[in-house]
């Protein structure tokens, strides 16, 4: 799947975006950002606050409990702040 | 219709466009956002704009959809900016158009809160201090909120 971040997550994570292959057990939003938090210090700082934490999947806003799949387009960012 | 550019507009060319042979329409409605200079008590010297492209064009156009489900407008436009802006330049403009005022001025509110909290923008403001992110304010849903309970109030 592939991962977008934007504004400062993408400054904490290091990266704009990424392929990922999480393991087959990583099903739904919640358990993607677990996992992905235990990447490295730059994730777990950048995915710590999830109030501070919009997810979308395939370009629509999801809650934690959707469920993800492999071919699936993720960004992750903080609330917006356009207009 | 809505667009998401880096250049600037000219207002007055967008409403002339937006309302051009259709003289149904009795109201027009606009608002137009403005990079500040002051953001709290920090001075900003100016403001980059990222957003996430597909998905911002996406949620434009389902705002917009959504206005003119609730209202019923003759034009509706929405035109953000992204990249590097400076104090003064213009930011954003809405426009709903109807047959009588008030939808017009309802539609146009509508258009400015729900696009502020739910249309993937970031503004990253430069100050003395350096580049900050904006962090998205209570006000602003609160804002957004009341277009909900309207719609709750409707269905009772």
């Amino acid at each position: 799947m592939r991962l977008l971040y934007f504004a400062w997550l993408k400054t904490k994570t290091g990266v704009a975006e990424e392929e990922v292959a999480p393991p087959q057990e990583v099903t739904t939003v919640a358990e993607l950002l677990a996992w992905l938090r235990g990447r490295g210090p730059g994730y777990a700082e950048a995915l710590a606050d999830e109030t501070a934490l919009r997810v979308a999947v395939n370009q629509e806003y999801a809650r934690p409990g959707d469920r993800i799949a492999a071919g699936d387009e993720i960004a992750l960012f903080p609330p917006v702040t356009g207009g | 219709m809505i667009r998401v550019q880096q250049e600037d507009f000219d207002v007055g060319a967008e409403i002339a466009r937006l309302t051009a042979g259709n003289t149904a329409i009795g109201g027009l409605a606009v608002f137009v956002g403005l990079v500040r200079d002051i953001a709290g008590e920090k001075a900003v010297s100016g403001m980059t704009l990222e957003h996430y492209p597909g998905m911002t064009e996406r949620m434009l156009e389902g705002i917009e959809a959504e206005a003119r489900a609730r209202w019923p407008l003759e034009a509706s436009l929405i035109v953000h900016r992204v990249g590097q802006l400076a104090p003064g330049d213009r930011i954003v403009l809405v426009a709903a158009a109807s047959a009588h005022r008030a939808a017009a001025f309802d539609a146009c509110a509508f258009l400015i809160d729900w696009l502020k909290t739910k249309a993937p923008f970031w503004k990253q403001e430069e100050t003395p201090q350096g580049p900050r992110w904006v962090e998205a304010r209570g006000s602003d849903d609160e804002a957004a909120a009341r277009w909900l309970k309207k719609e709750s109030d409707a269905a009772e």
